[in-house]
């Protein structure tokens, strides 16, 4: 008892060790709570859209790479595996254990973010982007509609819609753009040939969500990497003890948090459309 | 019944203590403190300022209404004013006010604790506050942003000019700022109260501020995305809500008004919290059904998150929605009228008193009361699509927001005045102010909800020749308003200086805070760690006299 | 108290765990790629959530937790449940009076 009122760990507001570690517990997992509701909103706005252009959606789920996707999932809970280990290194006070289960973790955090890198590229190359170039290339499967030939051939097709998107910096003389072009009429239809017809805006809107929260992922992810490698140098410096090691177990739940929002994302993302 | 102060709790040598405002006076001890009570008083200096902002913005377009034709501001100047007056007063006064402030002060002392559970985060939120608040500044400096400061798209996200990002922006960071103080405030009333502070013994104002926190750290998440949303939007080009590839204008509304309906919570539970306080003081009573009025504080919290699509009922969304919408909302006035109900029980066979704090409180009650009425109108779906936009929803949300909520923080302040400056105010100056805040408030808003309801639309700078003696009689008030106002903050700064020392319970109050610390407080709150053997407000009868 | 919050899992157990999440993995690509109309979103949801459920309680130790931890992760689910019901509700509402006018209704 005495220990736990006198630890070199103990900051002066709190009354013992015990109260301490839970105020953190507790602290982390209502930031966590907030967290759930900030990627909440991009589910939601997802979720509804997915809900009013299910084909449009299904195309642009169809152009993700599911190998990349699989292996990336493979990594990122294999990464959930390995901070449970350094977790539990540090509950057992083994200060090798920690850095080596933070090294592998932070590794395999960082190859997670370079396949990102490379699905972003694929998209980049492809002109994939939401915004004014945006294209969708028609595939064996999902063509846009009102293309008038649907051979498999990959063909340089022109956006069927005009820009409407502008980035709104141009000055009020520009505002005459302003007038939003006629939303096509929603297509999807099967047009009796195993092909799906497509309206290219709403997979523009699919597109534009996997990238905001691919990306919101990823800055959590990168800010996860930051982490470890402070909690590297302070273990290093021997700041923890079997007594304390709250925050490697709180950035734990930190990174177990960026997985769980992968394991959501993984399916509603890259695994529609691929019936 | 004595003025407060000069009493037998006056201690002598007040000139020579030291508190938690002397002990260190360097600007480095005020801008990196981890101490609660200094952190209240820089959100104190911040928010004033921002309500100042707005004010400013205030005045110019009632000056614009004084007349039917728009003459003195142009239509993009005055669109930009209420856009300035909104964002600047709701995200940047009310949403941190009484949290931010008194609940900084308070909720650490009010459970008997050193601090909050943890103190670098709470100095951390007062930077990310006034960070985002810099960069809202900027964009009102740089020729401000006229989307209303609801940002409604595809207006905000394609069309607007001006310095929507920044606007944004700050807001986002200022959110943050919202949630870790509610995510602070909700840890430290878990796991930081004294020995023998069970929950029940908890005062009503911790209970409130419990409630808010919890909305905070729930909502607020949804406007940081939604704000990200439409920054990339316009920087990046990427279409969420953009009609023309399918997005929806409506589920920015959608998105928004999930927070900001809460929000319109988050701003006036604190107030209730403090209502609770001051009624109990000058009443010298306990507060007519406490549980009811804690656990009514929660109700609201909770239910609050069903009803925001009652913005939504003229936006196009479903009439099914709507119903359920209008429905719902009918519940959150049921735990609000509850406390009101509690309140005026208190007072019955009370021993009341009516200084400052207990005017303001009153006036809250009173006009709080017509606020939250005219609400259940809004929420009928028929009748708001009548009422939808018009002057009728300006004076509703003023009656609650400035009726309710400034007039409660007016309360607190003016309640824990001795307590977090060791000075009393002129009593006469701050009785005279109440009186005309009242009345010019009531002179600002009670025409535009008749001008509301005879049709006159919101955010209009012109307006039929007809309704000008009701814009008139407005801006009228509004003057007066301002000048109650202005009065306020001459006689506080005053008192700081000239007032008379308070001793350590001025008010003869009961609460760890009152009856366990000095006025001002020590930097480490309590000389001996407090242990709580008596129920909130153990007030006896005729306890004031003694 | 003390004990429950600083448990110690056995590696065996997370190691178990692994392999439960690299099952359901393939579990639910394999999923995708059979036509179960609208059994395909009931099943991947389903499996994620479960997924989900297996990290938070055991990777982030909330099954060795005080109950109130269970109350924050859980409240934050139903939340965000409830957000996107409601909004939801009307999305999918919208079209189901025929022949309205494209005004407000």
């Amino acid at each position: 008892m005495s220990d736990a009122h006198s630890s070199p760990y103990l900051a002066h507001h709190f009354d013992d060790m015990e109260q301490q570690s839970q105020a953190a517990s507790l602290g982390m997992w209502i930031f966590l709570a907030q967290e759930i509701m900030f990627f909440g909103g991009l589910f939601c706005g997802y979720a509804v859209y997915r809900l009013k252009f299910p084909e449009a959606f299904s195309a642009g789920s169809y152009s993700l790479a599911i190998g990349w996707g699989c292996f990336n999932t493979v990594v990122l809970i294999g990464s959930s595996l390995t901070m449970a280990l350094a977790v539990r290194s540090a509950q057992l006070g083994r200060k090798a254990g920690i850095i080596k289960w933070l090294v592998i973790t932070m590794f395999l955090g960082c190859v997670f973010l370079g396949v990102k890198v490379v699905e972003y590229s694929a998209k980049f190359e492809h002109n994939m982007i939401p915004g004014r170039h945006f294209e969708f290339h028609d595939d064996g499967k999902f063509v846009v509609a009102g293309h008038g030939d649907h051979s498999a051939a990959v063909g340089h097709d022109e956006p069927v819609h005009a820009e409407a998107g502008e980035p709104a910096d141009h000055h009020a003389a520009e505002a005459a753009h302003g007038e939003p072009t006629e939303h096509a009429e929603p297509a999807g239809e099967d047009n009796g040939h195993g092909i799906v017809e497509i309206n290219q805006g709403e997979v523009e809107l699919f597109v534009g969500f996997y990238f905001m929260m691919t990306g919101m992922h990823a800055l959590h992810m990168v800010i996860g990497v930051g982490l470890i490698i402070w909690l590297l140098v302070l273990t290093a410096k021997n700041r923890f003890a079997t007594e304390y090691y709250t925050p490697i177990e709180m950035f734990g739940l930190y990174w177990h948090f960026v997985d769980i929002v992968w394991i959501f994302l993984f399916p509603l993302l890259y695994l529609i459309g691929r019936h | 019944m004595s003025a407060p102060g000069v009493t037998a709790n006056e201690v002598a040598p007040e000139e020579r203590r030291i508190h938690y405002l002397n002990w260190a006076t360097t600007v480095k001890s005020w801008l990196l403190t981890l101490d609660h009570k200094r952190i209240c008083i820089l959100y104190l200096c911040t928010i004033t300022f921002y309500f100042l902002v707005g004010a400013v913005a205030a005045t110019l377009f009632r000056i614009e209404l004084m007349t039917p034709q728009g003459d003195f501001l142009s239509a993009e100047i005055y669109n930009k004013m209420f856009t300035m007056h909104g964002v600047a007063m709701i995200f940047f006064f009310l949403v941190p006010s009484i949290p931010a402030t008194l609940g900084n002060f308070l909720i650490p002392l009010m459970i008997g604790a050193k601090d909050v559970a943890f103190p670098r985060l709470n100095l951390l939120t007062w930077y990310l506050f006034s960070i985002g608040s810099l960069f809202a500044l900027f964009a009102i400096i740089n020729g401000g942003v006229d989307t209303g400061w609801t940002f409604y798209t595809p207006y905000s996200s394609t069309y607007a000019n001006g310095h929507v990002i920044a606007a944004t922006f700050g807001v986002f960071v200022a959110g943050f700022a919202s949630i870790l103080t509610g995510l602070n405030f909700i840890v430290t009333v878990h796991k930081m109260r004294a020995p023998g502070m069970t929950w029940f013994r908890l005062p009503l104002f911790i209970w409130a501020a419990y409630a808010t926190s919890i909305i905070m750290v729930l909502g607020t998440p949804v406007i940081a995305i939604t704000m990200l949303l439409i920054i990339a939007e316009r920087g990046l080009g990427i279409g969420i809500f953009d009609p023309a590839l399918g997005g929806d204008p409506v589920l920015f509304q959608h998105l928004f008004w999930f927070y900001s309906h809460p929000a319109v919570y988050i701003m006036i539970l604190p107030g209730f919290g403090v209502i609770s306080e001051v009624i109990a003081c000058f009443c010298r009573k306990r507060v007519f059904g406490y549980e009811f009025i804690a656990f009514s504080s929660l109700a609201i919290a909770i239910i609050g998150f069903f009803v925001w699509g009652h913005h939504l009922f003229v936006s196009s969304q479903s009439v099914y929605a709507g119903l359920i919408f209008s429905f719902l909302t009918f519940f959150v006035g049921v735990p609000t009228a509850i406390k009101i109900f509690n309140w005026v029980a208190t007072l019955y066979k009370g021993s009341v008193s009516f200084e400052t704090p207990m005017l303001y409180a009153l006036g809250f009650i009173g006009l709080f009361t017509v606020g939250g009425l005219t609400g259940l109108y809004l929420s009928t779906l028929a009748i708001d699509i009548h009422l939808h936009d018009t002057y009728f929803v300006v004076a509703h949300f003023h009656y609650v927001m400035v009726g309710g909520m400034v007039l409660a923080f007016l309360s607190g302040l003016h309640f824990w005045w001795p307590k977090m400056t060791g000075r009393i105010y002129n009593e006469t100056a701050a009785k005279f102010a109440s009186v005309i805040v009242f009345i010019g408030f009531n002179l600002t808003f009670f025409p535009q909800f008749i001008v509301g309801y005879l049709g006159m639309p919101r955010r209009y700078y012109e307006y039929p020749e007809q309704w000008q003696l009701l814009q008139l009689l407005s801006s009228a008030g509004a003057s007066v308003l301002g000048f109650g106002f202005l009065m306020v903050l001459c006689y506080l700064p005053f008192s700081l200086v000239f007032g008379k020392r308070a001793g350590p319970n001025p008010w003869r109050a009961k609460g760890l805070e009152w009856e366990e610390t000095t006025s001002p407080p020590i930097a480490h709150n309590f000389v001996k760690d407090p242990i709580v053997t008596e129920e909130a407000y153990a007030y006896t009868k005729g306890s004031r006299h003694v | 108290m003390s004990d429950t919050e600083h448990h110690v899992c056995p590696v065996g157990l997370y190691l178990a765990i692994f392999g439960a999440l690299m099952v359901f993995t393939l579990l639910t690509v394999g999923a995708a790629y059979l036509n179960m109309g609208v059994m395909n979103n009931v099943v991947m949801l389903g499996i994620a959530i479960v997924k989900a459920a297996l990290v938070i309680s055991i990777f982030m130790h909330l099954k060795y937790n005080p109950k109130i931890l269970w109350v924050v992760a859980i409240g934050a689910f139903v939340w965000l449940g409830i957000m996107l019901a409601l909004t939801l509700s009307d999305v999918m509402s919208r079209g189901w009076i025929p022949n309205q006018p494209a005004s407000w209704l």
